[in-house]
């Protein structure tokens, strides 16, 4: 557990905390290229003094392959912190391990090595079972510090291990951490950057790898810079956001790019807010997204964490791709409308599609504060919602939240009770669940040709199961508004 | 060349692929040509040449029992199969197939059969016809960002299990690029222009990869290629950990 003292240690020998170019009040959408000018003819390659500025993500490569200085598109070996793996690729990652490194090989540090059962938990499926006793089998073998384990399906609570959906469980066990390398067998690690770490996806070779070396040869991406700026509205969540940004640049927009998140905006959201946006960087084919560590972050961390970390800040004259700048406050809440997380829409503007389900859950929308967000949209219309609404908090901890946090402004009462008022169906085991379909036995699997509006990531066709499935992603404002009516809806209807 | 000879012949062709993804009971891995083990691996590899296919000595390999000593051919050559942009890993691989561990034989095989199943109904081909695990398609022709969604490597694995052994598209996600590479299981080779327009399903393709062009035969048009650069050799030598074991990487 971390000490204050380390804590203040890491503030007052500080690095210089990035401040944000200052802002005037009314800023256009508009987009703008921005390229620092060269300020020398020498490369930085040919005089090992001269340094030019660095973004954060580049600033993070150059010290985990231990160089003073690089940049975009150079291959470097960086090593790697911690390495993540699940249920449904760890048993991959382990035969290609075990095929390439030896049967009797030990994992480079069982102290980086997390393992999170959270997939395909809550199923009859026997190869989704057996996928989790590997998993186990190996962390025995190797005597793996962390392993989030699970034996009792019929009952999660009887699992003091068990944590749930893998990218938020990184964050609430403390394994995120500023300037670090997290790589995981899973497109959303990206979430992690919300902790000004760098966090990607990576396939079971790669992890195999890893898992023998503890390093993975990578390219720097160029950053993309996204200035949000401007009091964020009481009707937006982080979700909004990235929706917006997803649909301005397109799914393959940050194909092999950092997406840096700065301004006044970001600096106001919560960590979960953050993992939110974070999480869905993927979306726009983004390699990794970053949001610089600061006071927020630090009091995050303080009681989850005694890891010493050193957090990294974009140089003043860092080179950027490009840099988008956004009023935050001229933004509507927004869908992602079938079948593309680009498919932008206007949530108001949707107001005439009938929806037959609505998913609360998954590492984007299952976290306390997505819960708080819709239990708080829920009571402020007192209503009762017309449509099957599915509650699946992402971790133990979460589902513990709903039953004990009060939501402001209730007058003392939970997520839970306010959810039941409203009729919404029990909250689900906290696991991945529906977001991706999964065993056909899964929770609120959608296993007919439905419409769903979810606060999940991803809506691609068959998603959710069902190949002619229909998936609107938007927040839980959103998606609390929409269950109350059957339809898509702004939550504005109900937040004013 | 004999290898050009019995690529003339699609159906010999799609035979040796066949070859290639059972390898001989004596070897764990389920990619013959990932072990150096075999000293003979190493004399197929001449770095003169540029581009010297695995896929192609395995051809050799079919005629010659184990000991492929043919010269190596560059080219796949086959029917091709085309599908439009943003093919995402879900539709390459549903997610109720992940429980597959790709690294066990037999799951290997069974995600073959899954390649490409969770495409709409809107594509009345499918890819691999139901019952079977492999495709007739050794090529695969695809529009933007192939491959985006999902870290999921069951997806080049599934294309790979299934017999395809080269997609072209416009462009790729990077995760399964990276895949791709690292596994060595398909060449994922970039188009200059939008080829998925031009190509039908069933066209008879030929894919040149030294010269980096890529022949409809169907419909008598040729396009280049991006050349496929760093990640050639990866390809080639099997993945990642054989390159990394060739350039002394890691221990052989």
């Amino acid at each position: 557990m971390a000490t204050s003292s380390f804590i203040s240690t890491r503030l007052s020998s500080g690095p210089s905390i990035h401040t944000p170019i200052s802002k005037k009040n009314k800023l256009s959408t508009k987009i703008m290229a921005v390229m620092t000018p060269q300020t020398s003819d020498r490369k930085p390659s040919t005089t090992g003094s001269v340094k030019t500025g660095m973004t954060m993500t580049e600033k993070i490569f150059a010290r985990a392959s231990e160089r003073t200085q690089l940049s975009p598109g150079e291959n470097v070996w960086v090593n790697v912190d911690v390495f993540m793996t699940h249920d449904i690729c760890g048993p991959g990652v382990i035969g290609v391990f075990k095929r390439e490194f030896g049967d009797d090989a030990k994992v480079w540090d069982r102290e980086k090595v997390v393992i999170i059962p959270d997939h395909y938990i809550f199923t009859s499926d026997e190869r989704a079972n057996r996928n989790v006793d590997i998993i186990r089998d190996f962390s025995n073998e190797q005597n793996i510090k962390y392993f989030y384990d699970i034996t009792d399906r019929g009952d999660f609570k009887a699992n003091p291990d068990y944590k749930g959906v893998c990218h938020i469980a990184l964050a609430q066990e403390g394994h995120c951490r500023p300037g670090e390398i997290l790589v995981g067998t899973d497109s959303h690690t990206c979430t992690a950057g919300a902790f000004g770490q760098f966090a990607t996806g990576i396939g079971n070779t790669d992890a195999g790898f890893v898992l023998g070396t503890g390093k993975i040869l990578l390219k720097v991406p160029p950053t993309l810079r996204f200035v949000l700026d401007g009091e964020m509205p009481d009707y937006l969540l982080a979700k909004d956001l990235i929706l917006h940004i997803i649909g301005e640049i397109s799914v393959s927009g940050a194909t092999y790019k950092a997406m840096e998140f700065v301004g006044t905006t970001i600096e106001t959201l919560s960590m979960e807010e953050r993992m939110t946006l974070c999480n869905m960087v993927i979306e726009a084919g983004g390699k990794n997204g970053i949001v610089p560590a600061d006071a927020t972050t630090f009091k995050y961390l303080e009681d989850k964490t005694s890891v010493s970390y050193e957090p990294v800040y974009s140089d003043a004259q860092a080179g950027y791709v490009a840099e988008y700048r956004i009023d935050v406050t001229k933004l509507e809440p927004l869908v992602a409308k079938p079948h593309s997380p680009d498919n932008r829409g206007l949530a108001r503007e949707c107001k005439d599609i009938k929806l037959d389900r609505v998913y609360i859950g998954s590492c984007t929308g299952g976290k306390t504060e997505d819960f708080l967000a819709a239990a708080k949209l829920l009571l402020a219309s007192g209503d009762k919602v017309k449509v099957p609404t599915y509650i699946v908090p992402a971790t133990q901890k979460v589902w513990m939240d709903l039953y004990t946090l009060p939501v402001p402004g209730s007058g003392g009462k939970t997520c839970w009770q306010i959810f039941e008022q409203a009729g919404c169906n029990s909250p689900n085991s906290p696991s991945c669940g529906a977001c991706m379909g999964g065993p056909l036995d899964t929770y609120a699997r959608m296993n007919e040709p439905q419409v769903c509006l979810s606060t999940t990531n991803r809506n691609f066709p068959g998603r959710m199961g069902h190949k002619e499935g229909q998936i609107y992603l938007a927040s839980p404002y959103t998606a609390a508004a929409s269950a109350l009516t059957g339809f898509v809806t702004d939550p504005r209807d109900f937040l004013h | 060349m004999a290898t050009t000879a019995s690529l003339a012949n699609p159906n010999t062709f799609s035979s040796t692929i066949t070859h290639r993804q059972q390898p001989p009971a004596s070897i764990s891995t389920f990619n013959a040509f990932t072990s150096t083990k075999q000293p003979s691996f190493k004399t197929l590899i001449s770095h003169k040449t540029p581009t010297v296919i695995r896929h192609a000595s395995v051809i050799a390999a079919a005629a010659a029992s184990d000991s492929p000593s043919s010269a190596p051919a560059t080219s796949f050559h086959g029917e091709c199969y085309v599908v439009r942009d943003n093919i995402d890993t879900d539709q390459i691989i549903p997610a109720e197939y992940l429980t597959l561990v790709p690294s066990k034989p037999d799951e290997y095989k069974k995600l073959g059969s899954y390649a490409l199943v969770g495409l709409p109904e809107s594509y009345e081909t499918r890819f691999v016809e139901t019952g079977e695990y492999r495709t007739k398609y050794p090529i695969i022709i695809a529009g933007d960002n192939f491959g985006c969604g999902s870290s999921r490597e069951h997806a080049p694995v599934a294309l790979g299990a299934a017999g395809a052994v080269a997609v072209v598209a416009e462009s790729y996600a990077r995760i399964f690029f990276r895949n791709s590479v690292a596994t060595g299981e398909i060449y994922p080779l970039e188009s200059e222009v939008r080829v998925c327009d031009e190509c039908k399903t069933g066209d008879v393709v030929t894919i040149e990869l030294e010269k980096s062009v890529l022949i409809n035969h169907t419909t008598g048009k040729q396009y280049a290629l991006k050349p496929i650069g760093d990640a050639g050799p990866v390809i080639e030598a099997g993945g990642i950990f054989a390159y990394a074991r060739k350039a002394g990487m890691i221990p052989a």
